[in-house]
């Protein structure tokens, strides 16, 4: 049975199988009892929010991480991986998020890298080379010189180099961790037709997403995990996704996207055809107190650096910005704080956020005034700043002194938009402000973008103008009031959200809207 | 690991302080070391011995205190100890102004030396300005223009020294300049301490304050745990990334003035060098992290102490110097990984 042929359709025996698997890292319990089964050329969504435990799961499957206790089968024989090593050599292979490639190295030295053919002591290349062709070609990059360094190719292709990998050492089991969070849709449609291929050669696949959308598109079963435990599992398509969801937060979640009725008043801040480096090449705009304005796009049109440039950490090479009505020259970003703009970077990991440093201190970090007598800054004062925010927010934490590196992707969100909220900027500039993060997180997020632009009359809190870069159009289409694309460097102009649908949004962002 | 928030009133603060207590048990452990194996009136423990021993660290622990700044701020000052060496030679400059019988020196005896450690420290604080312009406007890493500024700067000193030892008039010993590290009569009288410990003890806190409780403090900080999020939010890097180098330069001049005194007022142009290991190792030892964002000056003077004594104590037991250096970097890798583990074991 074991050298059969992978044959199209599942057979009878699954071919990997986890059962009651449990993993503790000191007091946290990890993994409390998770169950699996996975079958030849099927692709298994594995959705739960952040901390469910489905990277820890991973790490035990990739055996990167041992378990505690628990079975595992691959194959009908016990699978007991030593080492991701051994894991790969058995056939289990893993993609994570982070790509894990040497930019230094070629193409063909990373696909082969521990597994190089050699004359004895050296590396036989041709043989290399070989390999190489061959499994690029399978993964849809039969273009691609192997000899071409790894730094030299977009994400997306590194990415495709990485599951090249994994095909050359003939992997039976797939596991791809949220492959499609940096890729633009044409990448994202190029992986799944490569998903689908390997499924119909008899790779079985696991397919790690938040985007739910993804998973009805590409998957055959799915099953969620919360708390450490599998909570569901069930053939795609016949579950709804209200289900889903609830499963996956443990509530209902009933309108993921709230929108109060809004009266924008005055206009805060006005582009006219604000032009960067390389993008934006015209982006104009106009943001009013108490809307909330989304750009929708395809990653590398530009709608980051638009914002980047209008807050002064990428350059303005011309047009001109207008706040409360007044021109304003190209500024740096202490500036555009003082100018009541605040910017929540796209990258939390590397830019929005100094891991290592406590929340407190990241939260109130633009704005140290007011902190303790004669400039100076207290400790206690900041934390005290920190604290109305982490509970309202809530942000689950020890307390604002805890470092920003032990939270989840969602809490570490709402630190970085709360440090908008303490600096009481007027005008909120969110780059995919929900990327990465856990459905009950994003909730928590689109309903502070609601009340924020909505103000409190009660409270004597002004509405907020509001702008969101994202990639995620049933957010943009959820939250917004009216959205502009941006198409190679150019914004088109904001139009009501009642005009928009997800289709014509896409027709817009690749730029088809204009030729019909 | 998670206890509910309501019962932890601050995590950060008990682990805070069981790595101070861990520092404080490392540096007893050490100073109980020598002070059982070298008993006796001429061993570790006596007063002249003591003495000794605190001038050493006066002199470490002054630069370590701007090295501390400065790794804080994800930084690294290998010109440290050349800056030592030329505020010394500075200083002895200065104060051997004048012709041959006609030395300056003896006209303006409250005014010359005054101006020898303005020089000195104008000097170091000028270097660290380069240092901190260089870093921020040329885009290379602080390593490798520290260790360009380490080689000028010590060529700079031998220029200025003409490649000799400076021997300032025999008046100088008489002055304040020259006596900082003059012990106390015993350790029971006024000053107790000699006057430039003091003055390290003042300087450690007030920056030690100075860190935690201005906005300065808290840029500092942030840039050296991450710079894209300080520029993010509005903190003036390349003010700030120079006014850290400056700082450190400007302990470098302090240390070298105190260096100045402690070879009994001569200017040495080869001395100090290497200097820059130990105060980056008091730091280090201290509990900062050169990865930056991490940091603190009281680690940093206990590091001096644990440093210094490490040095004199060699000695003491009549260690060949090939037994001390392999001592030294023992205790540095051993202190730094006792470090990283207390600091995983929390996450």
């Amino acid at each position: 049975m074991s050298d059969a042929l992978p044959t199209p359709h599942p057979t009878t025996s699954p071919l990997l199988t986890v059962r009651g698997v449990k993993k503790s890292f000191g007091a946290t319990q990890a993994l409390k009892g998770v169950d699996l089964t996975l079958e030849r050329g099927q692709v298994l969504a594995l959705i739960g929010e952040n901390g469910a435990g489905k990277s820890t799961l991973m790490k035990v499957l990739s055996g990167a991480r041992s378990a505690d206790s628990g079975e595992m089968s691959l194959e009908a024989t016990p699978y007991r991986p030593d080492g991701p090593l051994h894991a790969r050599a058995l056939g289990v292979c893993m993609i994570y998020q982070e790509l894990a490639l040497a930019p230094h190295l070629s193409a063909m030295e990373n696909i082969l890298l521990g597994i190089e053919p050699t004359h004895g002591p050296f590396m036989n290349w041709r043989e290399t080379r070989a390999v190489a062709r061959r499994a690029l070609d399978e993964v849809g990059l039969p273009d691609l010189d192997p000899a071409t360094l790894v730094a030299d190719l977009s994400i997306a292709e590194q990415q495709l180099v990485e599951i090249a990998r994994a095909v050359a050492v003939g992997c039976k089991v797939l596991v791809l961790d949220e492959p499609t969070s940096s890729l633009t849709q044409k990448d994202v449609q190029a992986l799944f037709s490569l998903v689908r291929r390997l499924k119909d050669k008899g790779v079985a696949i696991v397919y790690i997403s938040h985007a739910l959308e993804e998973v009805a598109a590409l998957c055959d079963r799915f099953t969620v995990m919360r708390d450490g435990e599998t909570v569901g599992h069930g053939q795609v398509g016949t579950v709804p996704v209200d289900r889903i969801i609830s499963m996956m937060v443990g509530r209902d979640v009933e309108d993921l996207y709230p929108r109060s009725p809004r009266t924008p008043s005055t206009p805060i801040l006005e582009l006219r055809a604000l032009a960067g480096q390389n993008a934006p090449r015209s982006a104009g705009l106009v943001l009013r107190r108490g809307e909330v304005v989304g750009i929708a796009g395809l990653i590398g049109s530009g709608r980051t650096e638009t914002l980047r440039s209008l807050f002064g950490l990428d350059p303005v090479t011309g047009g001109e910005i207008r706040i409360h009505g007044k021109v304003t020259p190209p500024a740096g970003p202490a500036k555009r704080w003082r100018q009541g703009l605040g910017l929540v970077s796209e990258d939390r990991k590397t830019e929005g956020l100094a891991q290592n440093l406590s929340i407190a201190e990241n939260l109130t970090l633009s704005r140290l005034e007011g902190l303790g007598p004669w400039g100076l800054v207290r400790p206690s004062r900041q934390n005290a700043a920190a604290a109305p925010w982490i509970k309202a927010f809530p942000i689950k934490c020890q307390g604002g002194e805890q470092a920003v590196e032990d939270l989840s992707g969602g809490n570490q969100q709402k630190v970085a938009i709360a440090r908008l909220l303490h600096h009481d900027c007027d005008v909120l500039l969110l780059d995919e402000p929900t990327r990465g993060i856990d459905v009950g997180s994003k909730a928590q997020i689109y309903a502070w973008i609601d009340r924020l632009a909505l103000g409190d009359a009660a409270t004597g809190k002004a509405p907020k103008a509001i702008l969101v870069v994202s990639s995620y159009l049933p957010e943009l289409l959820g939250i917004c009031d009216s959205i502009a694309v941006m198409t190679r460097g150019e914004l088109g102009k904001a139009r009501p959200v009642a005009d928009w649908t997800e289709h014509s949004l896409m027709l817009a962002a690749t730029g088809q809207d204009r030729r019909t | 690991m998670r206890q509910p928030s309501a019962t932890v009133s601050s995590p950060k603060k008990s682990s805070r302080i069981m790595a101070l207590l861990g520092r404080l048990a490392a540096l007893a452990a050490v100073y109980a070391f020598f002070a059982v194996l070298t008993p006796g009136a001429k061993g570790f423990m006596s007063d002249a011995n003591t003495q000794l021993m605190l001038q050493d660290i006066a002199v470490v622990a002054m630069a370590a205190i701007g090295m501390t700044i400065v790794i804080i701020a994800g930084g690294i000052d290998l010109s440290a100890g050349s800056s030592i060496a030329l505020s010394m030679i500075t200083t002895a400059y200065v104060l051997n102004l004048g012709p041959e019988g006609g030395k300056l020196i003896l006209a303006h005896p409250i005014a010359l030396p005054l101006l020898a450690v303005a020089a000195a420290v104008g000097v170091s604080t000028l270097i660290g300005f380069i240092n901190g312009a260089m870093i921020t406007w040329l885009r290379i890493v602080p390593f490798i223009i520290t260790l360009g500024t380490m080689q000028m700067v010590r060529g700079f000193a031998k220029l200025v020294a003409n490649e000799q030892n400076i021997y300032p008039p025999a008046e100088v010993q008489d002055l304040w300049v020259a006596r900082l590290l003059d012990p106390s009569k015993t350790v029971l009288t006024w000053p107790f301490l000699p006057l430039a410990v003091w003055l390290v003890i003042g300087a450690a806190l007030f920056t030690g304050l100075f860190l935690r409780y201005t906005r300065l403090g808290r840029h500092i900080f942030a840039i050296g745990s991450n710079e894209k999020t300080a520029l993010l939010c509005g903190v003036p890097l390349a003010r700030t990334k120079i006014l850290v180098y400056m700082i450190g330069g400007l302990f470098s001049g302090l240390a070298g003035v105190l260096f100045f005194a402690r070879l009994g007022s001569i200017g040495q142009p080869t001395e100090a060098i290497g200097y820059e290991l130990f105060v980056i190792a008091a730091a280090v030892i201290g509990g900062a992290s050169l990865l930056g964002g991490r940091g603190t000056i009281l680690g940093t003077m206990i590091g001096a102490l644990i440093i210094t004594i490490l040095r004199n104590g060699g000695v003491k037991m009549g260690w060949p110097q090939y037994t001390q250096e392999i001592v030294m970097g023992a205790v540095i890798i051993v202190a730094v990984a006792i470090d990283n583990l207390r600091q995983r074991r929390r996450t």
